[in-house]
């Protein structure tokens, strides 16, 4: 008797979680929102966390998806590493979210990637990387090297007749990775290693007196000379303000950066910049409807008619409009048949074209060489003829050259090596 | 009477509009022609259009490459008319290019940019420089000839040989013997080719070098090229002397930029002995002060920087006042709680400031007699801003140095920390000479970032760079010696830029660290140690 009764009681509690389960998820759906409110990423991160609440108010405008609210669990994970696996932890398990939309640095996602692998969720990553992964888990929609710089180093070499290059980088991952790329393009075109300078700094390095005085050296043999930036964020200033002061312009030798973007520019004293290049997916500046909307959307939404919309923001649009179509195609918001609606998928981007989810998780996007103006807008000087697919793993590394990732089924696996046909299972 | 002046100016404006059409009414149709195919979206049709502008010696050349470079060029989406805008609020005032005929005012999407790269501006600029070298200024002159130093050809050696017979300034016209030499290495005679290579010798322009390193290579006479070669070792050997010296000036100035980051330390940390770990945020609040005075006087940034000193100075020093009375005065004794709470005050600081200014950096303005460099030959060129900070640097150490040793306050601080409880015995309020003492320190701190905003971001994080630099420099100058401080912060700026092309500034940074703990090892207290009871052993 007692043995049934508490049997009855915890099939009572059993059934009141049930309801109240079914009851949150017949009105909301959960989107996770992962974006450094604090410390240093807060520059970058904030505006990415308003254009998530900006988009899924939207959507809520229009209805919501499969008739549900969305509802945005926003979360701070202050710019501190192992704090995004808890965080993301936390908003799978205890808030319930179907879908996450987050990080910004490569280390705060590889930070992410075991918790999102083991939960089996939905990770929406909107920040151009280095590459070199593919997680059935993770959809990046930000720009793969292929992407980006690759096809800024080839703009610089065919428009403008770059012979001599400089890469410079922040000292971490992205820069050393994508240089160790570039590096090996570079040579694949035949350009010899004396030729070919790299330099690293510390993160936030401010003193580049000595760096540009060896810049100016090397580019001053008669050769046309190029840098091509993956300087992190803040130590951009600096540098561009020591070019200028050297007497260093666009026309003599241009950098091209892969890190500075409308908004790290709107914190900037213009004048020593102009003419330098940024190889982007997107430019504020780009002639499209959908653009003009968006802009005017975003400076409703965030009250201030200064602000500015860049790449990042634009990756998360196009990933948030891919994730509702794909909610709407599986008609669930259950995480393996999302991951398997999201493959094939298309929606319209910002700059005129449409996006298509491509098997490996990459998504297809077109590239975009603009000159900074001196009101801090880029003018987009090439743009690819088509879109570009992302590749996860680089063609011009030795370890690599033979992956592929595939997350449909048969095959299924982010990390296929074409020459042993084996999936070895570690997808980054 | 109001209608009379217009009906003059009217006609005024038409005889003008007359003379001027009747003079050139052909040449100015095809030339607005050419201009109206600046709205090709192809940018090597472009180039060449801007090309044809350059070569139609049409008079107003100048205006159209100059407004072109200024990014003031539109066109009329609907009728391809390319016209002069000038913004004014939402709107766009829009005038004829040739005529300066205004056009009424037009919306931003009536118009559109006529965008430029790199090459067209290249292109532009050296047409202008071609025109710039018969300009009245002997400055614009002289860069004008600078400018053509890359492109030289004949057409051009023709023009620069019928300048030099009537150039009346000595640079202007050495520098147009050095672009003719140029042009003349590659003359077919070469005895020619000999003289100008010895009329080279000791030039320092990159162009003289690589065109003699490519005669030493590739020259059929062998004279030409030994004379190359001799050429070039004397070339090289001032290139490096040049090149050590610049690295001095490098080491120097950044010296100076961590003297200033740790002089406010060296008096809180050095004479009063309070870690403050939220330092480096004073010196942020020094940066946005600077920020801020510059909003409240955006007509005048040359002279904001003025106004910032003393402004950072008072609000530093008082939120330093502020710490101290609150926080640090009931720690003292208790240097480990000290750093923590300190730590604590620094991350409220910088959270403050996130929410009133923006995670964002925030744009300061350098103003125009700090921006560029005096180049001092064709190797050696020295940053204004630079020199100011080195300049600047010394002045504060200078007044520092004049309060603690000339003032009562001065007199004072040093009694309290040489003995506090002698000093309160003789009716000093120890008190009130700490919190003065702090607020010193914390203003200089402030005035550091006025000077840190000219060289890097103002944003949150601003004083993280430069808190553990200023403890390494206060700590191997030596605790509580002013004087330890300017020579060490000197002394690691030169060591630092003299290692940077060796191993990299990553490597330079750890070296550095390991230098300076080894250093400490050896003498735990510094360049120059406090002597005698104030050592307080």
């Amino acid at each position: 008797m007692k043995i049934c009764k508490s049997i009855n009681s915890i099939l009572l509690v059993v059934g009141l979680l049930a309801s109240s389960a079914a009851f949150a998820g017949d009105h909301v759906i959960k989107v996770g929102v992962l974006h450094s409110l604090s410390g240093t990423m807060a520059i970058s991160e904030t505006t990415l966390k308003d254009t998530m609440l900006m988009l899924i108010a939207e959507q809520n405008k229009k209805g919501g998806v499969l008739g549900k609210q969305l509802k945005a669990v926003v979360v701070d994970p202050a710019s501190n590493w192992p704090l995004f696996a808890e965080k993301a932890r936390g908003l799978i398990e205890k808030d319930k979210v179907d879908v996450i939309f987050g990080s910004w640095t490569s280390v705060s996602r590889k930070s992410v990637l075991p918790v999102i692998e083991e939960l089996n969720s939905v990770f929406f990553y909107p920040v151009q990387y280095e590459g070199e992964e593919s997680s059935k888990n993770v959809f990046y929609t930000g720009a793969a090297p292929n992407q980006q710089a690759i096809p800024a180093v080839d703009y610089l070499m065919n428009d403008i007749g770059v012979e001599r290059w400089v890469l410079a980088g922040t000292d971490y991952v992205y820069p050393r990775t994508t240089n160790k790329i570039l590096k090996a393009y570079l040579k694949a075109k035949g350009v010899p290693s004396s030729e070919i300078m790299i330099n690293y700094t510390p993160f936030g390095h401010s003193d580049w007196q000595t760096i540009v005085s060896d810049i100016k050296k090397f580019g001053s043999v008669g050769k046309k000379t190029a840098v091509v930036s993956t300087i992190n964020g803040d130590a951009n200033v600096p540098f561009y303000k020591e070019l200028g002061n050297q007497g260093i312009s666009a026309s003599d030798i241009p950098v091209v950066a892969v890190s500075v973007g409308e908004e790290e520019i709107s914190g900037l004293d213009t004048g020593p910049l102009v003419g330098h290049l940024a190889a982007w997916n997107y430019f504020m500046s780009a002639d499209a409807v959908e653009n003009d909307e968006f802009i005017a959307k975003w400076k409703d939404f965030i009250k201030d008619d200064k602000r500015v919309t860049n790449d990042p923001m634009e990756a998360h649009y196009i990933g948030f409009n891919m994730w509702v179509k794909a909610v709407e195609k599986a008609g669930t918001t259950e995480p393996n048949a999302v991951q398997d609606a999201l493959i094939g998928v298309t929606t319209p981007n910002l700059t005129g074209g449409v996006s298509a989810m491509m098997p490996n998780h990459h998504i297809t996007k077109p590239v975009l060489i603009g000159e900074i103006q001196a009101d801090g807008q880029f003018e987009i000087v090439s743009s690819t003829d088509g879109l570009v697919a992302g590749d996860a793993w680089s063609d011009f590394l030795p370890g690599s050259k033979d992956l592929i990732a595939d997350w449909r089924k048969p095959l299924s696996c982010g990390n296929y090596n074409v020459k042993t046909a084996k999936c070895s299972g570690q997808n980054y | 009477m109001i209608n009379k002046t217009k009906l003059f100016s009217y006609v005024l404006l038409l005889t003008v509009g007359f003379v001027f059409s009747s003079q050139s009414l052909a040449t100015n149709g095809d030339f607005q022609n050419t201009i109206n195919q600046l709205t090709t979206k192809n940018l090597k049709t472009k180039l060449q259009v801007v090309e044809a502008i350059i070569d139609s010696a049409n008079s107003k050349v100048e205006f159209v490459l100059q407004s072109l470079l200024e990014g003031k060029v539109y066109y009329i989406k609907n009728n391809k008319k390319v016209v002069l805008a000038t913004k004014e609020k939402k709107e766009y005032l829009v005038k004829e290019l040739l005529s300066g005929n205004s056009l009424g005012k037009f919306s931003k999407h009536q118009l559109k940019k006529v965008g430029i790269n790199n090459r067209i501006r290249q292109k532009i600029k050296a047409g202008l420089s071609m025109l710039n070298l018969k300009h009245a200024d002997e400055t614009v002159r002289l860069q004008a000839v600078k400018n053509t130093y890359k492109d030289i050809n004949a057409v051009i050696f023709k023009k620069i040989e019928t300048l030099i017979q009537v150039e009346d300034s000595d640079k202007v016209r050495d520098a147009m013997l050095v672009l003719m030499n140029i042009y003349l290495l590659n003359d077919t005679d070469s005895s020619v080719r000999i003289k100008a290579i010895n009329d080279l010798s000791g030039n320092l322009e990159p162009i003289v070098k690589n065109k003699l390193i490519k005669l030493k290579d590739n020259d059929q006479n062998s004279e030409v090229r030994i004379e190359a070669e001799k050429a070039l070792k004397n070339i090289n050997s001032e290139i490096s002397f040049f090149k050590n010296l610049e690295t001095v000036f490098f080491g120097i100035s950044f010296g100076s930029v961590l003297i200033l980051a740790a002089i406010g330390l060296a008096i809180t940390f050095g004479v009063m002995g309070v870690i403050n770990m939220a330092h480096g945020e004073l010196i942020m609040l020094g940066a946005y002060t600077t920020y801020v005075v510059q909003l409240l006087m955006p007509n005048n940034i040359g002279m904001s920087i003025f106004a910032a000193i003393p402004a950072a100075f008072v609000v530093s020093g008082f939120v330093g006042i502020i710490i101290q009375t609150g926080i640090i005065r009931h720690l003292h004794g208790r240097p480990l709680e000290t750093l923590l709470a300190t730590f604590g005050v620094s991350l409220v600081l910088r959270q403050i400031v996130r929410t009133i200014f923006s995670p964002l950096n925030r744009a300061v303005e350098t103003p125009d007699w700090m921006s560029g460099a005096i180049e001092i030959n064709g190797v050696l060129s020295l940053t204004w801003n630079r020199l100011y900070i080195i300049l600047f640097c010394l002045i504060v150490f200078a007044a520092l140095i004049t309060i603690l040793k000339k003032t009562s306050l001065g007199l004072q601080v040093r009694a309290v920390s040489q003995d506090r409880n002698m000093a309160r015995a003789m009716g000093v309020r120890s008190n009130w000479v700490d919190a003065m003492t702090f607020g010193l320190g914390s203003g200089i701190a402030g005035i550091a970032g006025v000077a840190l905003s000219q060289l890097t971001n103002v944003g949150p994080n601003l004083g993280q760079a430069y808190i553990i630099d200023s403890f390494m420099v206060v700590v191997f100058g030596g605790v509580g010696n002013l004087w330890g401080t300017l020579i060490g912060g000197f002394g690691l700026g030169v060591i630092n830029k003299f290692m940077e092309p060796w191993v990299g500034a990553v490597l330079a940074k750890v070296l550095i660290l390991i230098f300076i703990i080894l250093f400490i090892q050896k003498r735990p207290r510094g360049l120059f140690p406090q002597k005698g009871r104030s050592a307080g052993d």
